[in-house]
């Protein structure tokens, strides 16, 4: 026993050799998110883009398609602009600001706090599609008294699940290629430029065009939005993500693990 | 009770073929300051980073509380680390980035306010981003971040820095009253006079390798004779006197010599020579600054290199 008297741990506290879990580290990173001032406007600005999409696809437009469907297809594919860009910074922010340092020395076992970090990414992502959906009904309900059109508040349960996914996915490839790169803006760049440049250089290159449908991000992953998907096209799901999130993710893992921080 | 609270068993690290540190061994024993002195490049803070698990080694191995760092269960409530006050996201608010601590390890976020107090961080700053912070109160807050766990081990990796003479002092009295409360204390410096008077053993560190260590007293013995002659006398008459003598004298920087004899030996040769003096005693830190310089200005220094090498080192 040391001759120091130590204070016990505060109520909800740890002792001295209790290892902190999970939900208390995916807890931590949520809050890295939004307590900065960087990564609150991030947030604020997702929000306010699902917002405008909702709110442009239910107020305004062709009576028809001011819809409760259009709506939420319309603002998750709009937050899905931002998503990667959050996964992407829960890792690569600590890196660029250097506080990857002062997180490893609290939590020495890196494979946790990344563990961690994809934890926070998927409760994000999956926060992300719940106000997109709220958002939605909301600007719905406003924009429903002014046509009052019949189904304008039917929903495909398949399409739902689909878009939830689709969401979860984009946040999913930001968080393995920041992991990857570990550089925020790098990251960024590539993480709009990347997908752009294959599609373009599979199309240009005769006899590859098909393989576009298969690996090319958006090609491969939009119909997720659009309808209920053919085994086909979850195949090609399955093919984009192993390429655009599994592949990153992997080397990420090496790197965020065994990288000399500096 | 544990008697090695830090242990650093031959850590070695390369790299590019380049080795960094060598064979760097020490202990630190609870209750002592550990000044871990060098110049700057001197492989300090690649040994802290060993210690505390940020960086492999190539060779050797280190424990904290006798296990390897990695190893313990929840280090933040057992060791507290500063190792760049500098790393830190610019965004983030003061009381932010201890709250963000405490809860990744399970210590009390309402002591935040508490804490703030003790570094001396106004309410005012606490509330501010730290791209607002000077250097001085990112290390305050570095500090309060390593205390929020009630650590019985600190790492501090140059705390001083960018702190003002009130700031260094306020410090070394918060050290000493955490290592007499049985506390254990490894902090680096390139500076000699911010660690010499609050460590209880110096670890000088120079080229990657361990070039001294012990108390400073130990360190001292032998570190010689400080001598001043009486202004109307002057430094050449002393020195000429010495000279007689037989004894080996250095200038120092601010007048007078030190003395490679006891101070008996030193008084005698003035007494011979006629000169009077001003100053006559133990070199105390004017000595073990000197030693100091000494042992990390490297094999410039040292009689028994030969030339050659000497132009190799130099390129």
């Amino acid at each position: 026993m040391s001759t120091t008297a130590y204070a016990p741990p505060a109520p909800g506290g740890l002792s001295r050799d209790t290892r902190p879990g999970l939900g208390r580290l995916v807890r931590v990173e949520l809050r890295k998110m939004y307590d900065t001032r960087a990564g609150f406007w991030l947030l604020l600005a997702a929000v306010a883009l699902a917002a405008l999409a909702a709110g442009l696809t239910a107020l305004t437009g062709h009576d028809d398609s001011r819809n409760f469907a259009n709506a939420l297809n319309n603002s998750t594919q709009a937050i899905n602009f931002l998503v990667p860009v959050v996964g992407i910074l829960l890792v690569t922010s600590e890196w660029s600001q250097r506080t990857a340092q002062v997180t490893f020395t609290l939590v020495p076992q890196r494979a946790r706090v990344l563990v961690s970090k994809i934890g926070a990414s998927v409760a994000l992502a999956l926060a992300a599609f719940v106000l997109t959906f709220l958002l939605s009904a909301a600007f719905t309900a406003i924009g429903g008294k002014s046509f009052g059109s019949v189904g304008a508040w039917h929903l495909d349960g398949g399409i739902v699940a689909q878009l939830a996914l689709f969401d979860l996915i984009s946040m999913l490839i930001g968080v393995g290629l920041g992991a990857a790169i570990l550089l925020s803006a790098p990251a960024i760049v590539a993480s709009f430029v990347l997908p752009v440049g294959v599609s373009l250089v599979l199309e240009l290159i005769p006899g590859l065009d098909h393989v576009a449908s298969w690996i090319g991000q958006g090609e491969a992953l939009s119909p997720l939005s659009d309808h209920a998907l053919s085994g086909t096209e979850w195949g090609r799901v399955v093919t984009a993500t192993l390429l655009w999130c599994a592949l990153p993710m992997a080397i990420g893992v090496v790197r965020f693990v065994k990288g000399e921080v500096r | 009770m544990l008697q090695t609270m830090i242990e650093s068993n031959g850590l070695t690290k390369r790299l590019g073929g380049r080795t960094i540190v060598s064979d760097i061994t020490f202990t630190c024993r609870p209750g002592t300051v550990t000044g871990f002195l060098g110049p700057n490049g001197a492989g300090k803070t690649t040994t802290m980073r060993m210690l505390c698990g940020l960086s492999d080694p190539d060779a050797g191995s280190s424990t904290i509380l006798g296990v390897p760092f990695r190893e313990l269960p929840n280090p933040g409530r057992r060791v507290g680390i500063l190792l760049d006050a500098s790393a830190q996201h610019a965004g983030r608010r003061g009381e932010e980035v201890l709250t963000l601590s405490a809860l990744t390890i399970g210590a009390d976020p309402g002591k935040v306010p508490e804490l703030l107090d003790r570094v001396g961080l106004p309410k005012r700053a606490a509330r501010q981003r730290l791209k607002a912070y000077s250097l001085g109160m990112r290390q305050r807050l570095g500090l309060a971040s390593a205390l929020i766990g009630d650590p019985e081990v600190l790492i501090l990796d140059e705390p001083a820095n960018g702190l003002d003479p009130e700031g260094m002092r306020w410090m070394r009295e918060l050290l000493r009253d955490f290592a007499d409360r049985g506390g254990t204390v490894l902090l680096s410096s390139h500076l000699l006079h911010e660690v010499e008077a609050v460590a209880d053993q110096l670890v000088i560190i120079g080229g990657g390798k361990i070039v001294a260590a012990g108390t400073r007293d130990e360190l001292l013995a032998g570190a010689g004779t400080l001598v001043r002659a009486a202004a109307d006398h002057g430094d050449d008459r002393l020195s000429r006197a010495l000279g007689d003598a037989g004894l080996t004298i250095h200038a120092h920087p601010d007048g007078g010599f030190i003395v490679e004899a006891e101070p008996d030996d030193v008084g005698r040769a003035a007494l011979a020579g006629g000169v009077a003096l001003s100053r006559l005693g133990p070199s105390e830190s004017a000595g073990l600054e000197q030693l100091f310089f000494d042992l990390t200005s490297g094999a410039a220094d040292a009689p028994d290199v030969p030339a050659a090498d000497l132009q190799e080192t130099a390129r």
